[in-house]
């Protein structure tokens, strides 16, 4: 397979932007058939170089090559042209359209002036058919499943032509099991020729099906290097550049009396179909739980009940002996309840407010912040300060707006606020999701730190490695309903995973 | 140091741009008034001077400037909100109808009274008017920028039912009675011997109100709730506040200015409800708010800015010949470019941080 | 009063319905391809204008209808590009078209004819049996619509941007010259349906003529959820409201004023029962 000339190089690529150095000399290339994972922490330029191959970007400095030719790549359609496809990370799907219609898109094949919609459907089905890729053309996207979605993603690529195909952080939304199948189809296509790049920051799945891994760090290659010389443990410290611990050191658990207690919560989504089917479980003090499993699976309906958001159909939630269920979030707030929420640009920060102004966000109207209906500024710039302090927030002030921090500051901030009303209860959806290692290492040991000071913390994470290294007790969620409870101790992923994708075990469950 | 160089430059740049979009207005007017065969230099000219010339002329367009303030506060506030209040005008005139009401119907009550139940009435009503569109975004999610046009609409009728009706003075003019003197405002010219001007105390309603809303966005619990809401209603729920309550009370409050505006120009202004004195104020807002970038003090030198332009016109259109129909244009031209201005500064300033992403 | 409903009715309702389906019709194109169409008002009063201008001119009320259309397409440009290009908020920009238009008008109609309310006359449109030519336009319209949407490939990318750009585009689909195309045929569209106002069935352009319709057919796009046939049944729906309104004057003992506001509270309770369960293409305005 070395012995051939590589299918594509890109040679001394840099890109600047205005504050950072994205791509710095960065030299990769592509054999046919290969499968080569591209990895890296966030920001290390991973997605730059790549959108440098795609058009998206154009490079300030480089040479790409394709197929033995030097080329400009000066846009997705010149990309697309020459045989470059892209699944993106979120994908890129029209969902009112068919699955056909959307992989027929922008080359449709005609009858005159109408669109031939009988001859779109023959030729999709023909295309996966050829490349096992299992799909119902006639299907709207809005109905299929995020796997079946994928591979209409990457059937969109192989009706163009593609012989070069980048996967961006493909398993980010996949099941255990989805993920196998999706290993499958890349050995399938690598089979017929074509080539893959795996985006990826999973090591163990490069491990598992990468021939080639090239490293990305702080914008430039760290590195390239065989699969088969190579471990997971290399590959991180060639990410990070030190010796990573992957396992967070902390004390076992000394759970008191339960703090919440969820009863039989069912409750609709916004398309009023049922997400959240018949869950109960507790949360003690002092301890971590952490619910598991794929988004979408009902968890943000459920988080959402708990925290006032959303009512539920029926059900009881108590915290501390007394029913909340329904109650609206300012009510819940008052119960001393904490809430990180997983989008903080959405839910959790004002970005156009001050920091000072976030960090007061949902305590507004309390004193000491407020007398009456005036808002004490002197007082909420003090308390500003004290937990920029505190929680090591980078910034210049507190009067700089929300949107000009970083990720990792910007949860900081979340975190600080949500922290420092001293919570009984403290419920964490997707912590760390978009932050960067030094940001979640310290997310991750706020979460301990607080459990240790015996509150009672929930955990909703789809990164299993997240929810295995933090809690103490896991629970998978599956379909809207609780599938299992386990003790942390002797949970394996392998164990995890089925119970994500739905096969109930019933050995191994502790309450 | 470098932070605050920056700071400083975006404070000036908040300047430049309303200053940017005045300029490249008056210059398309310009080509306008070339293209009917004018000289856009003595049109401007003259408008400048009808509008400033003489003390007199200065009281009249702070005069014509007067409503426009309420107005631009008006749809500023309701903005702060998320919300688009195009139905200021029609709040406007019902505002309007409770004080010719209230001022022409109740005789006999001492002018410590009867004067501020009047203005009470025109903001109880133009409230209620508003309160409408904003319950229904509220409870059923319809846009309220066709609700209140709609309401516009309405209002015009019904004015014109009532103006040319129950409440109609005696007379050709559609108009009803005159003020009773216990509820009029006062005017400049009642008490200036120079002066024929009716700009009248109602001035200092409007510059009243313009404290009042500066401190209700920025040092109340109200103000922090309604601005969540309008920059993110996603984090503001998350952060306890009701979403639904505080749309209906920006509505409601965005609408009392809307009467209080019509208040003044019929007890003081005009002195009684003539059908159809509204040359547009309510739209003439939106102008006056989105060159104001919705801030209290913005809305005022904007106001007088547009103030100056229509009371200029008329000696503009005496002495030239130039429709005064040009104001209009100009205000929309300036619209056009405080929007895509706005948008592409805030791109600017995006633009710097997307870099960060690799 | 009860006689008021015949025939008579039936044919005035399709005659007020027509200039809204044809503008409600431009503005879903619009808004299929993403861009908010609050300047429907504006860009209808600007078509009865520039109809009645060359009708004027030139005697013939059919160039008058191209008229319309430059009118219209004039003033949709402007809003495509300050939207588009400029990123403008499109509410704000369209509220700025409609106060343009309003400006635009009333000083055009000095200028060029020197008079500040009524246009002088023009020849107008001539009769096909109970209707001006137009409002077969609009039935023809709503046919060619729904097969363009929904059976060729241009509206299948039409489609497709309104919903998700992003994905259009990354499939070689070129949003913005799709959206410049729609929005400049909305502009057209509701061009013709001012024309339609102005040279259809009257014969002068009276200032603010368009009395709110522009909005109207924008309730009647939503409340039809953005599909041409639902446009045409909302239209005569309201078209209905409108026809009604002009009839029961003087004969109900209600003041007219009150009749007057007939479509109007109409839309507003139309759009209070149903624009819950309508849904807007995922991209607008974005």
């Amino acid at each position: 397979m070395y012995l051939i000339e590589p299918i594509l190089t890109m040679e001394n690529i840099t890109k600047r932007f205005p504050s950072v150095l994205a791509n710095d000399n960065v030299s990769f290339d592509l054999f046919p058939g290969e499968i080569h994972a591209l990895v890296g922490e966030n920001g290390a330029g991973k997605s730059t170089l790549m959108n440098i191959l795609f058009g998206i970007l154009t490079p300030d400095n480089g040479v790409i090559k394709y197929k033995g030719g030097q080329v400009t790549i000066d846009s997705p359609n010149s990309a697309i042209k020459m045989g470059i496809g892209m699944v993106h990370q979120h994908f890129k799907l029209v969902p009112p359209l068919n699955v056909a219609e959307n992989i027929v898109l922008g080359s449709e094949p005609k009858a005159g002036l109408k669109f031939d919609r009988v001859k779109a459907y023959k030729e999709v089905a023909a295309l996966a058919k050829q490349y096992g890729l299992n799909i119902d053309p006639k299907a709207k996207v809005a109905d299929i499943s995020v796997g079946m979605q994928q591979r209409v993603e990457i059937l969109k690529t192989l009706y163009r032509g593609a012989q070069v195909i980048i996967l961006d952080e493909p398993t980010a939304v996949l099941t255990p099991q989805e993920t196998k199948e999706m290993f499958l189809i890349m050995k399938s296509l690598v089979s017929q020729n074509k080539s893959i790049i795996f985006i990826t920051h999973k090591l163990n799945e490069v491990m598992e099906t990468a021939n080639r891994a090239t490293v990305m760090k702080r914008g430039k290659n760290a590195g390239t290097v065989k699969i088969s010389e190579t471990s997971t443990a290399q590959l991180a410290e060639m990410m990070v550049g030190r010796q990573v611990l992957l396992d967070i050191k902390r004390g076992s658990a000394n759970p008191g009396e339960s703090v919440l207690k969820v009863v039989s919560v069912c409750a609709n989504d916004d398309r009023k179909l049922k997400a959240v089917n018949g869950v109960s479980f507790n949360v003690r003090k002092g301890e971590i739980l952490g619910i598991a499993g794929v988004e979408g699976n009902g968890q943000n309906e459920l988080v959402e009940v708990l925290t006032g958001l959303r009512k539920p159909l029926s059900g009881h939630v108590y915290l501390n002996g007394k029913e909340i269920t329904g109650k609206t979030a300012r009510k819940i707030k008052d119960e001393k309840v904490g809430y990180i929420p997983e989008d903080r640009h959405k839910r959790g920060l004002e970005l156009d407010f001050s920091i000072s102004e976030n960090l007061i966000l949902g305590i507004h109207n309390k004193s000491p912040f407020a007398k009456g209906i005036m808002i004490d500024y002197e007082k909420v710039d003090e308390y500003a300060d004290t937990l920029i302090k505190k929680y090591d927030i980078r910034t210049p002030s507190g009067e700089v707006k929300a949107k000009s921090l970083s990720g990792g500051n910007q949860q900081k901030a979340v975190l600080a606020r949500e922290l420092e009303t001293d919570p009984t209860l403290i419920i964490a959806s997707q912590p760390t999701r978009g932050l960067d290692i030094g940001a979640i290492e310290f997310v991750h040991n706020q979460i301990i730190k607080q459990r240790d000071s015996g509150k009672a913390v929930l955990l909703i994470s789809a990164e299993l490695s997240e929810i295995m290294s933090l809690s103490d007790r896991i629970a998978v969620m599956y379909e809207g309903k609780i599938v299992s409870i386990i003790d942390a101790k002797g949970a394996t992923e392998e164990h995890l995973g089925l119970l994500m994708a739905g096969v109930h075990d019933a050995s191994k469950e502790a309450k | 140091m470098d932070k605050k160089n920056i700071l400083n430059a975006l404070r000036l740049k908040e300047l430049v741009l309303p200053l940017g979009a005045i300029f490249l207005g008056l210059l398309v007017g310009g080509i306008v008034i070339l293209w009917i065969g004018k000289n856009p230099f003595t049109a401007y000219a003259s408008l400048f001077y009808g509008a400033f010339g003489d003390l007199n002329r200065f009281a009249n367009t702070i005069a014509r400037a007067t409503p426009l303030i309420l107005t631009g506060l008006a749809v500023a506030f309701a903005f702060r909100c998320g919300l688009f209040n195009i139905g200021v005008e029609g709040q406007l005139l019902i505002g309007a109808l409770s004080a010719a009401f209230v001022g022409t119907t109740l005789s006999g009550l001492p002018a410590i009274i009867h004067l501020p139940l009047t203005i009470l009435s025109a903001m109880v009503a133009s409230a209620i008017w508003a309160a409408i569109p904003g319950i229904l975004k509220a409870k059923r999610g319809v846009h309220e920028v066709i609700n209140t046009i709609m309401m516009n609409f309405i209002a015009y009728a019904f004015v014109a039912f009532i103006i040319t009706g129950p409440l109609k003075a005696p007379g050709q003019i559609p108009k009803s009675a005159d003020i009773l003197g216990s509820a009029q405002l006062i005017r400049l010219s009642e008490i200036a011997q120079w002066s024929t001007s009716r700009l009248n105390t109602g001035i200092f309603i409007a510059l009243l109100a313009c404290v009042a809303i500066y401190y209700l966005l920025w040092k109340t619990t109200l103000g922090y709730e309604i601005r969540a809401v309008g920059l993110n209603p996603y984090a503001a729920e998350y952060g306890g506040i009701s979403v639904n309550r505080n749309i209906i009370l920006a509505m409601v409050i965005s609408g009392v200015l809307a009467g209080l505006a019509g208040a003044e120009r019929v007890l003081g202004f005009h002195g009684s409800f003539i059908l159809g004195f509204s040359p547009g104020y309510g739209f003439e807002g939106i102008a006056v708010a989105l060159l104001g970038k919705n801030h209290p003090a913005g809305v005022i030198l904007a106001a007088i800015l547009f103030g100056s332009l229509s009371s200029g016109g008329r000696w503009m259109a005496f002495n030239t010949g130039v429709p005064t129909d040009i104001v209009t244009i100009l205000q929309a031209v300036i619209i056009f470019f405080v929007a895509a201005e706005q948008i592409v500064a805030w791109f600017f300033r995006n633009k710097k941080k997307t870099g960060q992403v690799a | 009063m009860w006689d008021v409903f015949g025939i008579p009715l039936l044919l005035a309702t399709l005659r007020s319905a027509s200039p809204l389906i044809i503008t409600a019709i431009g503005g879903l194109f619009a808004e299929r391809a993403g861009v908010i169409n609050i300047a429907l008002e504006g860009k209808m009063l600007t078509g009865a204008f520039m109809a009645v201008v060359v009708a004027y001119f030139t005697g013939n009320p059919w160039l008058g209808v191209f008229g319309g259309i430059f009118g219209g397409a004039f003033l949709a440009l402007i809003h495509a590009v300050v939207s588009i290009k400029y990123k403008a908020n499109q509410v704000v920009s369209g509220t700025a078209i409609n106060i343009l238009a309003y400006g635009l008008t009333v000083f055009l109609l000095q200028v060029f004819f020197g008079v500040s309310g009524t246009s002088p006359s023009v020849n107008k449109l001539p009769a096909w049996g109970p209707f001006n030519p137009l409002v077969y336009f609009g039935l023809v319209l709503v046919v060619v619509a729904h097969l363009f949407i929904y059976y060729t490939p241009q509206g299948l990318r039409l489609r497709a941007v309104g919903e998700n750009p992003a994905a259009a585009e990354t499939v070689g689909v070129n949003v913005i010259r799709l959206k410049y195309f729609f929005v400049t045929l909305s502009g057209a569209l509701a061009g013709i349906a001012g024309a339609a106002l102005s040279i259809g069935d009257l014969s002068v352009f009276v200032n603010q003529m368009t009395a709110g319709r522009g909005f109207i057919a924008l309730a009647a796009m939503i409340f039809g959820k953005w599909t041409p046939v639902g446009a045409l049944f909302a239209a005569l729906l309201f078209g209905f409201a409108e026809a009604l309104q002009i009839r029961l004057q003087g004969i109900v003992p209600i003041p007219r004023e009150f009749v007057q506001m007939i479509p109007y509270v109409f839309t507003m309770i139309i759009l209070a029962g149903f624009v819950g369960k309508a849904t807007p293409p995922a991209a607008l305005g974005k």
